[in-house]
């Protein structure tokens, strides 16, 4: 269900004009070309394959240059991308190739997680044009697009069938990116094993149902190459930078004992018609396909993720103003009821504490009740004490005034006794 | 530690130059472009603005060099309302292998009436409400091949009075040209000599320079040829175009052209007038640069403009500059997380207040307990005091009791033997 399929005249009333002599707009395909070479052309090649299958010698080979690439090792703690853009130039078409090796894949003792990496990659590419293309002010005509066209997927050259880490991993990938299968030094296998290898390997993948790049058959131009082209795959390549004098013509190959592995020529191998396919015929296709199918697929996910719908309960199409304020004032509402909920835990926290605090202060003041209260007891008793005392004073006093005038009145007997 | 990591080196994005040893074969990248365009087709809308009368559709029938407006679809100056319309005929057309589809918008009315104030907001609305469809299309969850129904280049027509810009002409533009390319154009251009026609031309691009109006601007090109051309474009703005309906003949030729009793007018005629330059510049040269402008200028500002007006509710101006680099949830997740920072400094704040505040009562909790633990104190002491006072009174009086009590049993002892001693013998 391609996008471009969809006839863009179909819903429009229009009527056929035919015209009374060379209006000129024939250019229009030419001025858009001219406007594209201009802009330049980017393309985004993804090889993955286990170290050592032969993924940069393929890529010098393709494009006939020494692209600078370390021989990674075998001791990777896990797998990871290493992109790399080139510019290249032929005739007046600039290239900005950028190539992306997939290094330590296949190295590790447990490959469950091996899939991982690609995919995040390649999603985080399809996310970045994502962002761009939300962006309120954005500049997409010259955004340097970094989404994987085409994925080139090694197998190794066993003979016998898929390894199940290759089924895993184009499972995996089959619906983010274009993927085409090659088989990688294509010059262990001899052409018998390779016709039985090559079936073996289509089988497989049809049962598992990954879906691989079919080269389109639509373009009438095209048609007839694409078409058999796509029952040559997966393409047996050999890779080579070395030349070898075979003849009096100086071609790139490998040299064997027993003979010269040539890599242009189709009776030994597939790298032409790679070539062919990946570069000269179906390159702009390649890209279109990733736009149109695989971004737009990433796209439709992710905006559903974010709660985006196309209509709303009623089935009535949704505005994108629509859409941007119901979510501002969901958003909005959202944040206002955080507040509250906030302050309203504040105010219960104030009123549990004020209430703690109007207890202990109660029970301070109960307490000193109950001491004034003791103290007040106290005092009484000491009253008491003291009133007894006074009554008892009084009583003495009493007795010794009544002692007093008794004792008055006798010294005067004795005195009249003495005498 | 798992067993694997997932680890990314930052893009590397080492751009160099690689000459190639050999052909690749990525130059027919033009060709496979190519290709695909043809097999999509084209589509290009062009709307027509100016006064009824001035030639407007006789110009398009002789561009497409063919009757589009005719006896059965006639021009906008046939179909004259009450109000100024905005309408749109599609027709598709086919040459050399390449279709196209040609809406051509006009606006029966314009300019007509007597009092013609606004009579550019219908023109305006129609524009805006492509760029809506285009904005609601390209944000649909699932999205198709959209078509582009925006307006890509807008020939606006001048009365060729010879004097200059009427007001109508210059308030049009002005609101347009920030919407759509503004190509004006001089009609009915046999009606001025050359002399008349450059003073004519000159006096409307003071003006135009001078109400800051932004026409539409032929782009320099690297290639020199093109330069030429584009410069010869530039030096004879705006186009004075002669537009016919009829073929003559010419010197056994046959021409499109007005016949006039002193000669022949002939519209393909580069002494004539501009009509050559507009064709080749519109449909043959610049008809894929006015869709790019259209598209990469024109939407773009409609877009953020729009989307600017959702995110920030239009409020506050000062914020929206460092917002537009982001897409609208983005500026919302940004909110949020300020929302969340603004939250906790508030949490923090009211925290602090409420600790304080707690700590304020305790203490004045602990200072009533000391004051009335003080007091408490001194009750008990004075009371302790009284109780010693009183104690020793007791003690005093006891003592003084007792000594009393002594002394008078003394005094009794003594008055008892003084008695017995007054019985025992006389007192001699």
């Amino acid at each position: 269900m391609a996008a471009t399929d969809v006839d863009i005249f179909s819903n429009e009333e229009k009527r056929n004009l035919n015209l009374g002599g060379h209006v000129g707009f024939d250019s229009l395909p030419d001025q858009l070309v001219s406007k594209s070479v201009t802009q330049g052309f980017c393309f985004n090649i993804l090889c993955v394959g286990e170290t050592g299958i032969g993924k940069s010698t393929l890529m010098n080979t393709l494009f006939n240059t020494m692209f600078e690439n370390e021989e990674a090792s075998h001791y990777q703690n896990g797998v990871y991308l290493r992109p790399r853009t080139y510019d290249l130039q032929e005739s007046n078409v600039h290239l900005k190739l950028t190539i992306v090796d997939t290094v330590g894949f296949g190295d590790q003792i447990n490959k469950e997680e091996s899939y991982k990496p690609i995919v995040d990659y390649i999603d985080t590419q399809f996310e970045n044009y994502l962002q761009e293309e939300l962006k309120i002010k954005r500049s997409l005509f010259n955004y340097h697009d970094t989404r994987i066209h085409i994925c080139l997927y090694f197998i190794a050259p066993t003979g016998h069938s898929l390894k199940s880490l290759d089924l895993v991993t184009m499972k995996k990938l089959d619906s983010k990116v274009n993927i085409i299968p090659i088989i990688a030094k294509a010059d262990t296998i001899s052409k018998s094993e390779l016709h039985k290898f090559k079936i073996k390997i289509m089988s497989e993948l049809v049962s598992n149902g990954v879906q691989i790049y079919q080269f389109p058959t639509d373009d009438e131009a095209v048609t007839e190459i694409n078409s058999s082209m796509n029952a040559h795959l997966p393409f047996a390549v050999v890779g080579s930078v070395e030349e070898v004098k075979v003849g009096n013509k100086t071609v790139r190959a490998r040299q064997y004992p027993w003979g010269v592995v040539q890599v242009e020529n189709e009776s030994h191998c597939d790298f032409v018609k790679l070539r062919e396919m990946l570069i000269r015929v179906n390159m702009e296709d390649l890209r279109e396909q990733t736009h149109a199918r695989h971004y737009e697929l990433y796209r439709r996910c992710k905006l559903e993720e974010m709660g985006f719908k196309d209509t709303d309960p009623d089935s009535q199409p949704f505005s994108l103003q629509e859409t941007y304020e119901a979510k501002r004032k969901e958003f909005l509402g959202d944040l206002q009821r955080k507040e509250e909920e906030m302050r309203q835990m504040f105010v219960n926290k104030v009123k549990e504490t004020e209430a703690e605090l109007k207890e202990k202060e109660r029970e301070l003041h109960e307490k000193f009740e109950q001491l004034k209260r003791m103290h007040q007891e106290e005092k009484r008793k000491v009253e008491e004490k003291r009133r007894d005392l006074e009554e008892e004073m009084n009583a003495f006093n009493k007795r010794k005034v009544a002692a007093e005038t008794l004792s008055l009145s006798q010294p005067l007997k004795k005195d009249k006794d003495r005498k | 530690m798992s067993t694997h990591e997932i680890t990314y080196l930052k893009m590397k994005t080492r751009q160099q130059q690689k000459s190639l040893e050999g052909y690749v074969g990525f130059a027919s990248l033009p060709n496979q472009v190519y290709r695909k365009s043809v097999k999509r087709g084209f589509e290009f809308t062009l709307m027509v603005v100016g006064e009824s009368g001035l030639g407007k559709s006789t110009l398009i029938n002789s561009l497409v060099l063919t009757d589009l407006y005719c006896g059965e679809y006639p021009g906008p100056s046939h179909r004259i309302k009450k109000t100024v319309q905005v309408e749109q005929s599609k027709v598709l057309m086919k040459e050399g292998g390449v279709q196209l589809l040609l809406t051509i918008v006009d606006t029966p009315g314009f300019g007509d009436a007597v009092d013609n104030s606004n009579c550019w907001q219908p023109v305006i609305d129609h524009i805006d409400s492509k760029f809506e469809d285009y904005l609601n299309a390209e944000s649909r969850v699932n999205r198709r091949q959209m078509p582009d129904s925006r307006v890509h280049c807008c020939l606006y027509f001048i009365a060729p009075s010879g004097h200059g810009l009427k007001p109508l002409d210059i308030e049009f533009m002005k609101r347009l040209h920030e919407k759509v390319n503004i190509i004006p154009l001089i009609a009915k251009a046999d009606t001025l000599t050359p002399e008349e026609c450059q003073q004519f031309k000159k006096q409307i691009m003071r003006e135009i320079l001078e109400h800051k109006i932004k026409i539409y601007e032929f782009p320099e090109t690297d290639d020199e040829e093109e330069n030429k051309i584009v410069k010869t474009i530039k030096d004879r703005l705006p186009l004075a175009v002669v537009g016919s309906n009829t073929i003559i003949e010419v010197n056994s030729k046959r021409v499109r052209g007005r016949q006039y009793p002193w000669g022949v007018a002939e519209v393909e005629n580069g002494e004539h007038c501009d009509f050559t330059l507009l064709r080749n510049m519109l449909i043959r040269t610049h008809m894929q640069d006015l869709k790019d402008v259209t598209n990469n200028v024109h939407y773009e500002n409609y877009r953020s403009r729009k989307l600017a007006a959702v995110t920030c509710n239009g409020i506050d101006n000062n914020k929206t500059k460092g917002q537009l680099t982001k897409s609208p949830l983005a500026q919302m997740e940004e909110e949020r997380r300020e929302h969340v920072s603004k939250m906790k400094k508030m949490e923090m704040e009211m925290e602090q207040v409420f600790e304080m505040k707690v700590k304020e009562k305790i203490q004045k909790l602990k200072d009533s307990e000391a004051e009335l633990q003080r007091r408490h104190e001194q009750m008990k002491k004075n009371l302790e005091a009284q109780h010693k006072e009183l104690e020793e009174r007791r003690r005093q009086f006891e003592e003084e009791r007792v000594n009393w009590e002594t002394q008078q049993r003394i005094l009794e002892q003594q008055k008892m033997t003084l008695e017995k001693n007054k019985k025992k013998g006389k007192i001699f």
